[in-house]
């Protein structure tokens, strides 16, 4: 899902991950709709969505084990199944020798990494990623990048992926959605969609858009980095 | 004139007394203050289920009590005290106003404490599927610890202060041995000493309050 700030991409996420209520239309995740479920219904299908925010929203009082045990806590997963299960998450993501930190000693990227393995602790169908790159270095970009192909190919998690990074949405997407204005300007297979947009927003944003291995400070490339500001 | 040493006695109980009105009110004050304040930032506008007109009705309850000088607070709750531990005068009928004194105070310092957790915790503790009573336990109360810890090091201090007007009920501690002895008796060096302990215990709260919330904030 891609767009420029403004284009109502947090509001999309924040209807399809239900912390808001849309006020028509549905929202359907593995096969319910969301928008027709009684809370306590839908307290029990969030299992299925599994959703990283932009700022990770760590806690900081819990180490790096009692962060991914979170939704596990959360939905009365029994606490002998609850250690095997993290255990897992941690060797997965490469990050079992952090188990015992606090978040705020960790880099951005393995911050990430804890944040993606809480998404997935509940083993949801759907992962929803907002902006999961903006804030990080090329490299560790590229690392999380490869994380979300992982996560797509080995765990056969369908990831939706809410960002304003053209580049990032053309290396991990199947299929890319532009954003407009609160409407979809166009939506296809990714690499149709980059090879002859059809709209002007599409043109606009691939204009915005640099290879990081040829980045080089322009006007253009100090917007490109501005529109990633909340 | 009588030597310091005289007082020596009466300075280890008035401390004694301090002591006891002091943690006995601040017992009283966190667990009240922790119920009332959770309440008032939960239903704030700014909180996990906004509730206005309850929000309000609290609000006005805490600015009321905690707009009446103390002394005249004391004065007011006599027949309350008595009630309750069937005396007016002494340590004990000390702390209930103290505790009503101090309990909205407190509210005030734990709704700011827990008002200063981000919501997006609150926003990614909901969709993992939390509800309202698990996010205020698993993720409200443990992230504002650090904040917490500092507000009941204010309050503990503020309540010191407060126990010096105890004299009035014949509660006892440094204020008042200070007022009895050192003001109206001329007796400066009493006056002094109960200063310099009332600093003392005030310097040791603080510094173990920022020791123990440094120790405990992992941000």
């Amino acid at each position: 899902m891609l767009g420029l700030s403004g284009a109502g991409k947090s509001t999309l996420l924040r209807c399809i991950a239900r912390l808001e209520k849309p006020d028509e239309g549905e929202i359907i995740v593995a096969g319910s709709d969301w928008t027709r479920l009684s809370t306590a219904a839908l307290r029990h299908e969030r299992g299925k969505m599994g959703v990283v925010f932009q700022q990770l929203h760590l806690l900081s009082s819990r180490t790096v084990t009692a962060n991914i045990s979170l939704p596990l806590e959360l939905n009365g997963t029994p606490r002998a199944q609850i250690a095997p299960r993290v255990k897992e998450l941690l060797e997965w993501f490469g990050i079992a020798d952090k188990a015992k930190t606090y978040p705020a000693q960790l880099s951005g990227g393995q911050q990430q990494r804890v944040a993606l393995a809480r998404a997935l602790a509940t083993n949801p169908q759907v992962l929803l990623a907002d902006e999961p790159t903006s804030a990080l270095d090329p490299e560790t970009r590229s690392s999380v990048l490869n994380t979300l192909r992982n996560i797509r190919d080995q765990l056969g998690v369908t990831i939706l992926i809410i960002t304003h990074d053209l580049y990032s949405a053309a290396a991990v997407c199947d299929t890319i959605t532009v954003l407009e204005a609160g409407r979809v300007a166009e939506s296809g297979p990714a690499q149709l969609l980059l090879e002859s947009p059809t709209t002007e927003i599409t043109r606009r944003l691939l204009a915005n858009t640099e290879s990081p291995r040829h980045t080089r400070p322009s006007p253009r490339h100090a917007h490109y980095e501005e529109v990633g500001q909340p | 004139m009588n030597s310091l040493l005289e007082f020596e006695p009466a300075l280890r109980e008035a401390t004694l007394q301090t002591l006891v009105m002091v943690s006995v009110a601040v017992l009283f004050c966190v667990v009240f203050g922790m119920l009332l304040g959770s309440w008032l930032a939960i239903t704030s506008p700014k909180g996990i289920a906004p509730a206005p007109v309850i929000h309000q009705a609290l609000a006005a309850f805490a600015n009321i009590s905690r707009s009446i000088p103390f002394l005249i607070l004391i004065v007011l709750l006599l027949p309350f005290t008595r009630f309750l531990v069937g005396s007016s005068i002494g340590t004990a009928a000390a702390i209930v106003p103290l505790v009503i004194g101090g309990t909205p105070y407190a509210a005030r310092l734990v709704e700011a404490a827990l008002l200063d957790v981000d919501p997006g915790l609150i926003e990614a503790a909901v969709t993992m599927g939390a509800s309202p009573a698990q996010a205020v336990w698993k993720v409200y109360f443990p992230e504002a610890i650090p904040g917490l810890i500092r507000a009941f090091t204010v309050l503990a201090i503020t309540m010191i202060n407060f126990s010096a007007m105890a004299g009035a009920v014949g509660g006892g501690g440094l204020g008042d041995l200070a007022i009895r002895y050192g003001y109206q008796r001329f007796r400066l060096d009493v006056l002094a000493i109960c200063c310099v302990i009332l600093i003392v215990l005030v310097q040791l709260i603080q510094t173990t309050g920022n020791h123990l919330a440094r120790h405990l904030d992992r941000r």
